[in-house]
């Protein structure tokens, strides 16, 4: 697509300053003669003030011109425009007739015009340039580079400078509003009331820089704790682990099975880290499952082929099929004579079902002493005692398939974690 | 059909792993050709255009935007490469997101040379390969949920047949022994497996484009 056209923004223009360069700026802006916006500036001082009140708030929230030649400041035009300044107040004041609530109105006028001074004073503490040099000088800390800056002393000026003026406009604005209170018409308190609340969005307006300030520095800073947090529990579990895993690999290279062993073992510890989210065993059946099926990968040196599909919390039940695939897995990794184990485990509604399968030697289920312990009293009795059921179905020579199901409750499971959590 | 059968399929590999891809043209090369191979999406898409294999091998992640980049820029121009998924991650993203993006199947790379042959040949074929992982994840993602909203039954749900070949396929059983154990032929098995594929990569169930959204796909 076609590149985004460059956007004209209005700008101060320091280098062609007489106050602040907002003149020239809005004059470079709209295209007229820079004289013209500076007379109409002062010009509207005669209104109530309002020029100084305009120039103001243009000079606090239009940021300087980024690629602008700087220069000195135009003091012959400076003196002129003062006089000229001077001049228009003086004939506004000899031609007002003494109204007392037009004085009033006046001198608020140049208070908030004052107000609005102080705030972009502040305000222009907070420029991002200032930032990034304050965050030069001592990293980490930008707060703390403002302070010790080489401009310290000009940044406290401004800042205290600010901060005067805002004051001064806010009790000037008091004394207006509140002094007079007696004797004086309505109206007047209504401005003064107005203007306590131009006072107070000047003191917002002086905060918000410095408090958005901080409150980035702080989600940044929080941010790259947290990145390097993860880079070091990273490098950390590199280090402790699979360079510790590869040395054990090397020194054990001609045993084959060995190597298997720690190489699954390492595989499956990455992968966990990596994928999974981590549950208690103690908690959640899956976690219980792949716990047994990992003891079973690393004591006997097979792969088991985990698939879990659904979860449930670990009760009596649960723990008890959990048990008896753990048995078939020990089974199948003894006696089937297999690389590979399938572990198949489902949660329905109301039943938890697993399979564990081989594809190795099988034997004769009719042929097992009852004596066996493993797979009569680990697997069948034990899910009968809990009500479930074990089948187990074998053929010598293509493998063996262990299937256990357990009936479960699933809705009084949830009715009681919801009230147990409703406890809590 | 007999020439047909006797023609070897051609085979693109896409890894950024030289090694591996060297291991898979010395495993596969009794039963397949394998006509090229490429390290990058961009060489990939390049190679697999003039070269117009049967069956592209695909790594789920590389540097420069992994097999999805490949599938998204091949599928429209050549439907009819067919792409099979081959990668060591298991995580249920990476799976069900190749798979909607127009793969085929999906299988680990720890499979062994005689499945991996017969996994292409059946995506070849038009089939799907599914891992018993991804058999897993997608009982998971279409599991019967009493609340589920089901906007098109067709697409949004599973018949039972297609589950119990899904769960069977999960218990590590080959397409031969499920046909076995349901009593339908493996024509039949493919079918139903196919079928899921259609619905994994058309559905727009509630539940799949959640799990999608969680994990940051769509």
């Amino acid at each position: 697509m076609s590149s985004p056209v460059p956007v004209r923004r209005l700008y101060r223009e320091p280098a062609d300053r007489v106050v602040g360069g907002v003149a020239a700026g809005i004059a470079a802006h709209v295209g007229a003669s820079v004289l013209l916006v500076r007379v109409a500036f002062v010009v509207l001082i005669a209104f109530n003030g309002i020029g100084a009140l305009l120039y103001a708030a243009f000079w606090a929230v239009l940021p300087a011109q980024p690629h602008g030649r700087t220069g000195g400041r135009n003091v012959n035009q400076f003196f002129a425009f003062l006089a000229l300044a001077v001049g228009v107040v003086i004939l506004r004041v000899m031609l007002e007739p003494d109204d007392k609530n037009g004085g009033v109105s006046s001198v608020v006028g140049w208070l908030a015009a004052l107000i609005a001074l102080g705030a972009g004073i502040i305000w222009h503490q907070a420029d991002p340039r200032r930032r990034a040099r304050d965050a030069a000088t001592v990293p980490g800390m930008p707060w703390l580079g403002a302070v010790m800056d080489n401009n310290r002393k000009s940044y406290l000026v401004r800042f205290v400078g600010g901060g005067l003026l805002v004051i001064a406009g806010i009790i000037g604005v008091f004394v207006l509003g509140v002094v007079p209170l007696r004797g004086v018409p309505f109206s007047a308190i209504g401005y003064g009331l107005a203007f306590a609340a131009v006072a107070l969005a000047g003191v917002g307006l002086a905060l918000a820089p410095l408090l958005y300030r901080m409150f980035t520095q702080l989600s940044a800073e929080r941010e790259a704790r947290v990145r390097e947090q993860e880079r070091a529990e990273l490098a950390a579990m590199i280090h402790d682990q699979v360079l510790h895993t590869l040395a054990l690999i090397q020194r054990n290279a001609g045993d084959v099975k060995e190597v298997q062993r720690l190489a699954r073992g390492q595989e499956r510890t990455l992968r966990n880290w990596l994928y999974k989210p981590t549950a208690s065993p103690m908690e959640k059946f899956s976690a219980a499952l792949e716990e047994a099926s990992a003891e079973v990968e690393d004591t006997f040196a097979v792969a088991v082929e985990t698939v879990v599909v659904g979860d449930v919390d670990v009760d009596e039940k649960v723990g008890a099929i959990v048990a008896a695939a753990r048995e078939a897995l020990v089974n199948a990794a003894k006696h089937a004579k297999v690389q590979t184990i399938s572990l198949y485990a489902e949660v329905e509604p109301d039943c938890v079902s697993v399979f564990v399968r081989d594809r190795g030697a099988g034997f004769d289920l009719a042929a097992v002493d009852d004596d066996r312990h493993g797979v009569r009293g680990s697997i069948i009795l034990r899910m009968q005692r809990h009500g479930g059921k074990a089948e187990i179905r074998s053929t010598t020579g293509e493998g063996t398939e262990v299937r256990l199901s357990m009936p479960i409750d699933a809705e009084a499971r949830r009715r009681k974690s919801a009230s147990e959590s409703g406890e809590r | 059909m007999s020439t047909e059968e006797t023609q070897r399929l051609r085979v693109f590999l896409v890894d950024d792993h030289a090694m591996f891809r060297a291991g898979v043209r010395a495993e596969l090369g009794l039963h397949v050709d394998v006509v090229g191979e490429a390290s990058a999406v961009a060489e990939a898409v390049q190679k697999i255009s003039a070269l117009e294999p049967d069956v592209v091998l695909l790594d789920v992640h590389m540097p420069d935007g992994g097999g999805r980049a490949v599938l998204e820029a091949m599928r429209r121009s050549h439907p009819h490469v067919r792409f099979l998924a081959l990668s060591v991650s298991d995580a249920a993203e990476d799976v069900i997101g190749l798979i909607r993006a127009g793969a085929r199947g999906y299988v680990t790379k720890t499979i062994s040379p005689d499945e991996l042959a017969q996994a292409i040949r059946r995506v070849a074929d038009g089939d799907a390969v599914f891992s018993p992982r991804l058999a897993g994840f997608v009982l998971d993602a279409f599991a019967a949920r009493p609340d589920a909203p089901v906007a098109d039954p067709e697409l949004d749900q599973l018949t039972n047949r297609e589950r119990e070949v899904l769960r069977l396929l999960a218990r590590g059983y080959a397409y031969k022994e499920i046909a076995k154990e349901l009593f339908i032929s493996i024509k039949t098995v493919e079918t139903h497996v196919s079928n899921v594929l259609r619905k994994l990569q058309m559905s727009n169930r509630y539940e799949l484009s959640r799990w999608a959204a969680d994990r940051r796909l769509v």
